[in-house]
C-alpha cells in the first residue's frame, strides 16, 4: 500500500516550489518579472526585428492613435473590473454618445459645447442606469450591461436613423494633430489615463472600488455605501465611454451608429492583460494603458508584416491568453 | 523501527514524523518537528498560531511536502505489525491511500448534494450496469451516520445542516475512507459546549476502535478531557511531548515560552459610567418558525464589558448586526448617548461611535488581498479624504501608529492581510475601529481560532479601551472567556434575552441554564437540551 506512493528523492525535488532563476533565457525572465510592461517591450523588440518600418516615429504615433479609443474605454472599464463588476456596454455607449453630439450640433444646430456636454451626459446617464440595475435591481453586472449594450446601440440607430451624421468641425479637430505631428487622440488618451490613475490611487471613489472589489461585505461593514459607490463606478465608465466615442467620431469626422461595435471586448482584454483580476480588488491605469498598447502594437505590427486580418484575430486571441497566463504564473511565483 | 513503548498510552505506532523541516519564501515554517501517533490515542497538537500546526497537518494530508526529514506510516490494516515505513505524501489521494483523513476548519462538502452523496463523493457504489447504486449508498451512509450518532436521513441536503452536523458528516466521510489516522483541525472552535460533548463521545469511540487521532485545539480544558498525549509546537519546532494531564499553566508556558500571569486579565472598573448604548424592544420578524429576535432590552455603560452569551443560533449575531445597521429590524429602538439611531444605516451607526468586529474575520472583516494600510484605514476613508483626494500620507501615519500600538507582527504596512496569522488579522480588524474613534466596540467571537498569546493581547486591549471610557459588547461561545472578561453577562435563548447575570452570579452552570431556557421561561429536560443545541446551530 505504502510502496505505491514511495519514490526517489529526485522526483520529490521536481515538486518543490519552482525555481524561477532556472527558468531559462533572459527574455522570459524579464517578462515574468515585469509583467505587462515586460510583455510590451518584448513585443516591440520582436516587431522591430521583423519589420524595418515598425520602429519609426510616425508609425509609433500611429500605434498611439490606434490604441487611444480602446485605452480610453478600458480606463473606464478598469474602474468596474477593480470593483469586481464587468461592463459590456461601453462600445455601444461610445457610439450613442458620439451620435448624440453629432445630432445635437449638426441636425439641431445647438452650440458645439452644449452638444459635447450632452454627449457626455448621455454616457453618464447610461452608466447610471447600468449601475442602478446592478446596485438596486441586484442584476448581475453581466446581464445589466448586456442589456445596456443593446439599448445603447438601438438608441444610436434610432437617433441617427441608421446613417452616419457629420461631426461638427470644431470637435473633429480632436482627431487631428497638434503642430502637424502630435495626434490629439494620443493626448486625450494620456490625459484620461492620468485622470483614471488619480481616481484609482488617490480618491475616495477609487479606494472604495478596491475595497468593494476585494470584499464587498467587509467594505459595507466598514461604512462604505456600496450601492451608491456602484452608481458612481458605472457612471464613470459611461463617462469614459462617451469621451472615447467622441474621439473615435472625431477621427472619422462623423458619428456612425455602428461604430465601436465589439470594442467592449478589446477594452476588457486590455484591462486583463494589464494585470487586473476579473474577480476584483486589483488593477492599475498604467497596466490598462500597457494592455491597450500591446493590442495596438500587435495589430499594427501584423499589418506591417502583411498578415491577413483573419490571422490577426487568431494572434490577438493567443496574446490575450498568453498575457494572462504569464501574469498568473508571475503572481504564483511571487506568493 | 522501535517497538511498542509501554509507558505511553495507545497501541502500536501508526505514524511517525522525524525531523521534518519546511521553508516558505522568507519564513521557516517547520524546523525539525518530531511527532509519533499510536493506534487508539488522541494526540493533541498544541501551539500558537504560526507555530507550524497547519503546515504540519498539510504535510500529512499531501498539500505540502517536507524540505527535509521523514514521514513514516504503518502498513495497511493487517500490516500494522510491520511497523511504520517511510512514505512520500504527494497528494490528497496519497494521504487517502495511506489511511490519513483530515477534517479542516473549512469543510469540503458540496452544499447542493445530499449527506450520502457527499460521503461517497467520487466513490459512489455502482450497480452491475455501472450506474450509481443509490440504495447501497444510502444504506452504507446510514450505517456511518449511526456510528457518528448523527440523526439525519442520508437524503438530507447538506445545505440544510448546521455546522455541528456538517462536522459529523465530515467524520462519517473519513470513516468511509477507512481512515486509521484522523486529523482534526480545531473541530471545537465553532461548537457549543453541548455539541463539543457529543463530538468528544464520538472521538472516544473512534479511539477505542484503534483509530489514531491528531487533535488540534486552542481550548486547554479540552486537552485533559480528551487527550492522551500532547506535542507542543513553538516557532516551527516541537518543544516537548507531555502527557495530557499536564496542568494548563505549564502547557501555556511551553506554548508561548513564557508565563502568562493570568488567562483573563480583566480589570473591572470601580463603577460603570453613563449609559452609552440603550436598546429597547428590538424585534425582527422571521419566518413562520418565529421571530429572529424579539423584545431585546439592554444597555451598555461607558467603561463596561458586556458579554452576550447563548447557543449558536440563539440570535446574538443577528441582534448586533441590527444594532450596527447592517440588517433591518421591525420594531424597537437603538439609542447612543440618548440619540436614536436610524435603522439599517451603517454609516449613521459609525458616526454615532459604533464599530463591529464581525464573527467571520476573513469573509466580513478584512479585504484579504488589500494591504494592511488599506484595511486599517478603511473605516475612516471619508475622514482621510480632503477635497476629494485621499491623504495617503495621513493614512500611512495612522496605520503605522495603530499597528505599533497593537503590536501587529508584520513585514510592513504594504503586506496583504491574507498573509497574516489569525491573531494578527484580528488585530487589524480591531485596529480599523480604533482608527475610526469607536466609542462602543461590538466584538463577535473575537478570539475564535486565535492562539493563547494573541488572545491575551486582545483581552488587554479590551482593558485599555474600557479604561479610556469606551465600552465593549462581546459575543462569545467560549464560556470561560465570557465569564472571565465580562462585567455583566446577557444570555440569549431562541431569539429572546433569557436573563442577565452580574460578574459574581455568572457561572458556567448559571449561563447554560439560561441559554437552554425555552421561550416560556422553564428550562427543558436533559433530553431536549441536546436537541435544542443541535437545532440552534441549524438555524444559524
Amino acid at each position: 500500500m505504502s510502496t505505491e506512493v514511495k519514490t526517489g528523492a529526485a522526483a520529490e525535488a521536481v515538486g518543490q516550489a519552482p525555481d524561477r532563476d532556472g527558468l531559462g533565457p533572459w527574455f522570459s525572465r524579464a517578462v515574468l518579472k515585469n509583467g505587462p510592461l515586460g510583455g510590451l517591450i518584448a513585443l516591440v523588440v520582436v516587431m522591430a526585428v521583423l519589420s524595418k518600418d515598425f520602429l519609426n516615429g510616425q508609425n509609433l504615433l500611429n500605434v498611439g492613435v490606434q490604441a487611444s479609443v480602446t485605452a480610453i474605454l478600458a480606463f473606464g472599464v478598469t474602474f468596474v473590473i477593480v470593483s469586481a463588476g464587468i461592463d459590456l456596454s461601453v462600445g455601444s455607449v461610445a457610439a450613442l454618445s458620439a451620435t448624440v453630439v453629432a445630432w445635437a450640433a449638426t441636425a439641431e444646430g445647438l452650440p458645439v459645447w452644449i452638444a459635447v456636454l450632452l454627449g457626455l451626459a448621455v454616457g453618464v446617464a447610461a452608466g447610471l442606469v447600468s449601475g442602478a440595475l446592478v446596485a438596486y435591481g441586484r442584476l448581475p453586472a453581466f446581464i445589466a450591461t448586456l442589456a445596456m449594450l443593446s439599448i445603447g446601440r438601438g438608441l444610436a440607430l434610432v437617433i441617427s436613423g441608421g446613417s452616419p451624421i457629420a461631426f461638427p468641425g470644431s470637435v473633429s479637430s480632436l482627431g487631428d494633430t497638434l503642430g502637424g505631428w502630435l495626434p490629439v487622440p494620443v493626448l486625450v488618451m494620456i490625459a484620461m489615463g492620468l485622470i483614471a490613475a488619480l481616481i484609482l490611487a488617490r480618491t475616495y471613489a477609487g479606494r472604495a472600488m478596491f475595497a468593494i472589489g476585494g470584499n464587498e461585505e467587509a467594505a459595507r461593514l466598514s461604512g462604505i455605501n456600496v450601492r451608491r459607490r456602484k452608481l458612481v463606478i458605472y457612471a464613470l465608465s459611461g463617462l469614459f465611454a462617451a469621451v472615447a466615442g467622441i474621439v473615435l467620431a472625431a477621427r472619422l469626422t462623423s458619428a456612425q451608429p455602428q461604430a465601436a461595435s465589439g470594442y467592449e471586448l478589446d477594452a476588457i482584454a486590455a484591462v486583463v492583460i494589464g494585470g487586473a483580476s476579473l474577480s476584483g480588488g486589483s488593477g492599475k491605469a498604467s497596466g490598462t494603458l500597457i494592455g491597450a498598447l500591446i493590442l495596438a502594437v500587435l495589430r499594427n505590427g501584423l499589418n506591417l508584416l502583411s498578415v491577413s486580418a483573419f490571422w490577426q484575430q487568431v494572434a490577438t486571441g493567443l496574446v490575450i491568453a498568453l498575457a494572462v497566463l504569464l501574469d498568473t504564473l508571475r503572481r504564483r511565483s511571487a506568493r | 523501527m522501535t517497538g511498542v513503548n509501554d509507558d505511553v498510552p495507545g497501541g502500536r505506532e501508526l505514524l511517525r514524523v522525524e525531523g521534518v523541516t519546511k521553508s516558505f519564501p522568507g519564513v521557516r515554517a517547520l524546523d525539525g518537528v518530531d511527532l509519533t501517533l499510536r493506534t487508539g490515542e488522541v494526540h493533541v497538537l498544541l501551539g500558537e498560531n504560526g507555530a507550524g500546526k497547519s503546515t504540519l497537518i498539510k504535510m500529512l494530508s499531501g498539500a505540502h511536502r517536507p524540505d527535509d526529514g521523514r514521514i513514516l506510516v504503518a502498513g495497511g490494516p493487517d500490516g500494522a505489525h510491520d511497523g511504520p515505513r517511510e512514505v512520500h505524501i504527494r497528494s490528497a489521494q496519497d494521504a487517502e491511500r495511506l489511511g490519513i483523513a483530515t477534517i479542516y476548519q473549512e469543510f469540503n462538502l458540496v452544499p447542493g448534494l445530499t449527506v450520502a452523496e457527499n460521503i461517497f463523493l467520487g466513490r459512489q457504489p455502482r450497480t452491475a450496469l455501472g450506474l450509481i447504486d443509490k440504495k447501497a449508498m444510502r444504506a452504507r451512509a446510514a450505517e456511518l451516520l449511526r456510528r457518528v450518532r448523527l440523526d439525519v436521513s442520508p437524503n438530507t441536503p447538506v445545505a440544510e445542516l448546521g455546522i455541528a452536523r456538517l462536522q459529523m458528516v465530515e467524520i462519517a466521510k473519513a470513516l468511509s475512507l477507512g481512515a486509521r489516522v484522523l486529523i482534526m483541525d480545531e473541530p471545537t472552535a465553532v461548537l457549543t459546549s453541548e455539541e463539543v460533548e457529543t463530538l468528544f463521545g464520538i472521538v472516544r469511540e473512534l479511539r477505542d476502535t484503534g483509530v489514531g487521532i491528531i487533535f488540534i485545539t486552542h481550548h486547554l480544558d479540552e486537552i485533559g478531557a480528551l487527550g492522551d498525549r500532547v506535542t507542543v509546537l513553538r516557532d516551527g519546532r516541537s518543544v516537548q511531548e507531555v502527557p495530557a494531564s499536564t496542568d494548563e499553566d505549564e502547557l501555556i508556558r511551553l506554548m508561548v515560552g513564557r508565563d502568562i500571569a493570568e488567562q483573563y486579565p480583566r480589570q473591572r472598573p470601580d463603577e460603570p459610567g453613563a449609559p452609552l448604548l440603550r436598546v429597547r424592544g428590538l424585534t425582527r420578524n422571521g419566518t413562520k418558525a418565529g421571530p429572529v429576535f424579539e423584545g431585546i432590552d439592554f444597555e451598555v455603560r461607558a467603561g463596561e464589558v458586556v458579554g452576550l452569551a447563548g447557543l449558536v443560533g440563539a440570535g446574538r449575531t443577528e441582534v448586533v448586526r441590527a444594532i450596527f445597521g447592517v440588517d433591518r429590524y421591525d420594531a424597537g429602538t437603538v439609542e447612543i448617548d440618548g440619540t436614536r439611531l436610524a435603522r439599517g444605516d451603517v454609516r449613521a451607526a459609525m458616526r454615532a461611535g459604533l464599530g463591529l468586529v464581525p464573527e467571520d474575520r476573513k469573509g466580513q472583516g478584512l479585504v484579504l488581498d488589500a494591504s494592511l494600510q488599506d484595511n486599517l484605514t478603511l473605516a475612516r476613508l471619508d475622514r482621510d479624504t480632503r477635497g476629494g483626494l485621499v491623504d495617503r500620507g495621513a493614512q500611512r501615519r495612522e496605520a503605522a501608529a495603530v499597528a505599533g500600538q497593537l503590536k501587529v507582527r508584520m513585514s510592513g504596512l504594504a503586506q496583504p492581510a491574507r498573509t497574516l496569522s489569525g491573531g494578527n488579522q484580528q488585530k487589524i480588524v480591531i485596529g480599523k475601529w480604533l482608527l475610526a474613534d469607536t466609542k462602543l466596540l461590538i466584538l463577535d467571537e473575537p478570539t475564535r481560532g486565535i492562539d493563547v498569546g494573541a488572545k491575551v493581547e486582545i483581552y488587554q486591549l479590551i482593558n485599555e479601551l474600557t479604561a479610556s471610557g469606551r465600552a465593549v459588547l462581546m459575543i462569545s461561545s467560549d464560556l470561560p472567556e465570557v465569564l472571565g472578561m465580562s462585567d455583566r453577562v446577557l444570555v440569549m435563548s431562541q431569539g429572546r434575552l433569557a436573563g442577565e447575570l452580574s460578574a459574581e452570579e455568572a457561572t458556567q452552570d448559571a449561563v447554560m441554564e439560561l441559554a437552554l431556557q425555552s421561550p416560556n421561561g422553564a428550562a427543558e429536560g436533559p433530553k431536549n437540551k441536546n436537541e435544542s443545541a443541535m437545532e440552534g446551530s441549524d438555524v444559524h
